[in-house]
């Protein structure tokens, strides 16, 4: 796992150093930069330095140390003066916030799709939920972002304006219903996506040979579907939900833009435009870590839902 | 005469699909009587399975048609409801299947599963009904069975895993267990066990017993009765004497004659010619004529009826019954 994450590192640090889309120097010197404010920027910065320095240095800010984890004097956003680290512990909540609203919702919409679409196979519930979910699918998500805008913000006035207002605090901001178009954009998608995903899985365990036996048993129907047919079926599921949760929290960048919500993607997004290296180097391994990580704690899940998987 | 304990009567299951309705099963009779043990033979495609699953009930009435009548204890079980027929399936009427390395859930452990059949057809506590299932599993011989209760199935071996769902099947003491080739998927000499077990505990438990299979030698030793199935219909039927040492249908003797001798040394093995009809568009008469040795003009154009020579030893065939004793006599290598 640190292996992956210091590599993850070394190659976002070359990528945007390498092939820089921009010299910061110049960008922070501004208009009025001379070369010799920009050599002045630059040494300050320590962008002459030997790429194995600078890269040591951004190593050094990524321990989890306290005192060196994403330390001040090297993280320091060159496009607006701010200490990445509490530029992204104000953002975080918010992605976080994006993502539960978004996950809760589309479980909620997903599963019970799936679930019956699967048991009442080819009947009219069936067919049109496919539809649905073959339409959510598809729809790109900046699109379906804009559309809900359009039509709830703009013509119908019944969501209030994007972006969070200044001074709001998050608990403010989620009750006055930011938030709610972003969750259903999100939550589309991955309805349509989870509600195929479990349809999918719950017909083919219905038609399991242990599915057999337990109705074989004379149990009801319903303890067949859900004891014995759903657990079953659910535990890809979950593992693509530990997959999903944490490819949000990395930074739902679209939506985040589209709703002018400032979470950690909409901060990656502005990093890379500002060539602000330090900001882009943390967002990435901090996303990188939720990743990995999820993808622990998916195995673990995994191996609790599912006895066959587990070590003796 | 006691009461038969399962009549079946003139049973069809017809299976729509796109190419034309599929007839699994195609005028079937059969009795079984209390204790009995009937084997029931017939390649894949006879229809034995569907014929085992219409009796539990456990055909989607959506897709298959399923006609005649299923009497089981005075109840015709093909009128019952839903909720009444789940009543009787697992406790009066319990099935074991092929293969028991998938019919165990993986997700659930052993003792668990055989405790949840007890505890929906029986009002017992929890505590009760898994100490039941520990005894169940001793019953059928696995060592140290209150830890082996509580292991998943995969931890079991293919012969623990059909003993355990024979102890799950047997648990609540049903009438008529039906065996569907329990033993295909398993060792030979674990078939064997697993054949002697069921042997030994339908006595104890005073079942009757339904074994499906392809293999004349799984019922040889174990069945007092033996149907012979081809093409969704019984040809032949008799007490198993009758069946292996006077058998009266040409299909009976090729079966017979295609089983490998031990004791003997061949070239070849001496299978029947031909293939099984389609089940989509079986012939007129016969199901069997087109690789009959023996056929004429009548088993072309009527469909023979399964009638009974003496006692109860049936056959569908027009062959003349001195025809039959002749081959018996010339032909098969009858064993001594």
């Amino acid at each position: 796992m640190l292996l992956v994450l210091w590599i993850i590192s070394v190659l976002t640090f070359l990528i945007f150093v390498k092939l820089p889309p921009g010299d910061p120097a110049r960008r922070l010197a501004g208009r009025s930069g001379t070369p010799e404010v920009i050599e002045l920027i630059q040494e300050r910065l320590g962008l002459n330095d030997k790429l194995t320095t600078q890269y040591a240095r951004f190593a050094k800010g990524l321990v989890p140390w306290p005192g060196l984890w994403l330390n001040e004097e090297v993280y320091f956003s060159y496009a607006n003066n701010v200490p990445v680290k509490s530029e992204i512990v104000e953002r975080l909540p918010v992605t976080f916030t994006l993502m539960a609203g978004g996950v809760v919702l589309w479980l909620l919409i997903g599963i019970p799709t799936g679930i019956v679409s699967a048991v009442r196979r080819r009947s009219a519930a069936d067919r049109s939920a496919m539809l649905f979910a073959l339409i959510g699918v598809s729809l790109p998500n900046f699109w379906l972002g804009m559309v809900m805008i359009f039509i709830f913000f703009y013509q119908l006035g019944w969501a209030p304006p994007t972006g969070l207002d200044i001074g709001a605090s998050l608990p403010e901001s989620i009750l006055q219903g930011k938030f709610v178009l972003a969750w259903i954009t999100v939550a589309i998608t991955s309805a349509a996506f989870y509600a195929r995903m479990v349809r999918g899985n719950m017909l083919e365990v219905m038609s399991e040979d242990y599915t057999r036996t337990a109705r074989a048993k004379g149990l009801s129907e319903r303890r067949v579907i859900y004891k014995h047919g759903l657990r079953a079926a659910l535990t890809p599921v979950v593992t693509m939900l530990g997959l999903d949760i944490a490819f949000l929290l990395g930074g739902a960048v679209i939506t985040e833009q589209v709703f002018s919500l400032p979470g950690l993607g909409e901060y990656a997004l502005q990093s890379l435009s500002d060539t602000n290296t330090p900001g882009v180097m943390a967002v990435t391994i901090i996303a990188a870590i939720f990743i990995v990580t999820a993808n622990l704690v998916v195995d673990v899940v995994y191996a609790a839902l599912d006895p066959r998987v587990r070590y003796s | 005469m006691p009461e038969p304990l399962l009549e079946v009567s003139d049973l069809h299951v017809t299976f729509e699909t796109d190419d034309g309705p599929v007839r699994a099963v195609d005028g079937v009779s059969f009795t079984v009587m209390p204790g009995e043990t009937l084997g029931v033979v017939g390649e894949s495609g006879s229809g034995k399975s569907v014929s085992s699953l219409a009796i539990m009930g456990l055909l989607n009435r959506k897709q298959a048609d399923v006609t005649g009548s299923i009497v089981f204890k005075g109840e015709d079980l093909l009128t019952l409801p839903n909720d009444e027929m789940r009543k009787i399936r697992g406790r009066q009427i319990s099935m074991i299947f092929q293969d028991p390395m998938t019919s165990l859930h993986p997700f659930y452990r052993v003792g668990d599963q055989i405790a949840e059949s007890i505890i929906e057809h029986e009002s017992v506590s929890k505590g009760d009904a898994h100490k039941r299932a520990v005894e169940m599993l001793g019953t059928v011989n696995i060592p140290r069975p209150d830890q082996r209760a509580k292991q998943y199935p995969h931890e079991f071996s293919g012969g623990m895993r059909q003993r355990a769902m024979i102890a799950m099947a047997l648990s609540l003491n049903p009438d008529l267990l039906i065996a569907d080739e329990p033993t295909t998927a398993l060792d030979v000499t674990v078939q064997a066990q697993i054949l002697g077990l069921i042997d030994n505990l339908k006595d104890e438990f005073d079942t009757a017993v339904m074994i499906v299979t392809h293999d004349l030698g799984v019922v040889a030793e174990y069945c007092d009765n033996i149907q012979v199935m081809y093409a969704g219909r019984i040809v032949e039927s008799g007490d198993t004497d009758d069946i292996y040492y006077g058998p009266h249908h040409p299909y009976t003797w090729g079966l017979l004659q295609s089983i490998p001798r031990m004791n003997e040394t061949e070239d070849r093995l001496t299978p029947i010619k031909g293939l099984p009809p389609s089940l989509i568009n079986l012939p007129d008469g016969c199901s069997f004529a087109p690789r009959c040795p023996y056929s004429f003009d009548r088993c072309i154009r009527e469909e023979p009826e399964l009638l009974p020579t003496d006692g109860h030893h049936a056959d569908a065939c027009f062959l003349p019954l001195e025809e039959k004793e002749r081959v018996i006599r010339e032909e098969l290598r009858v064993r001594a």
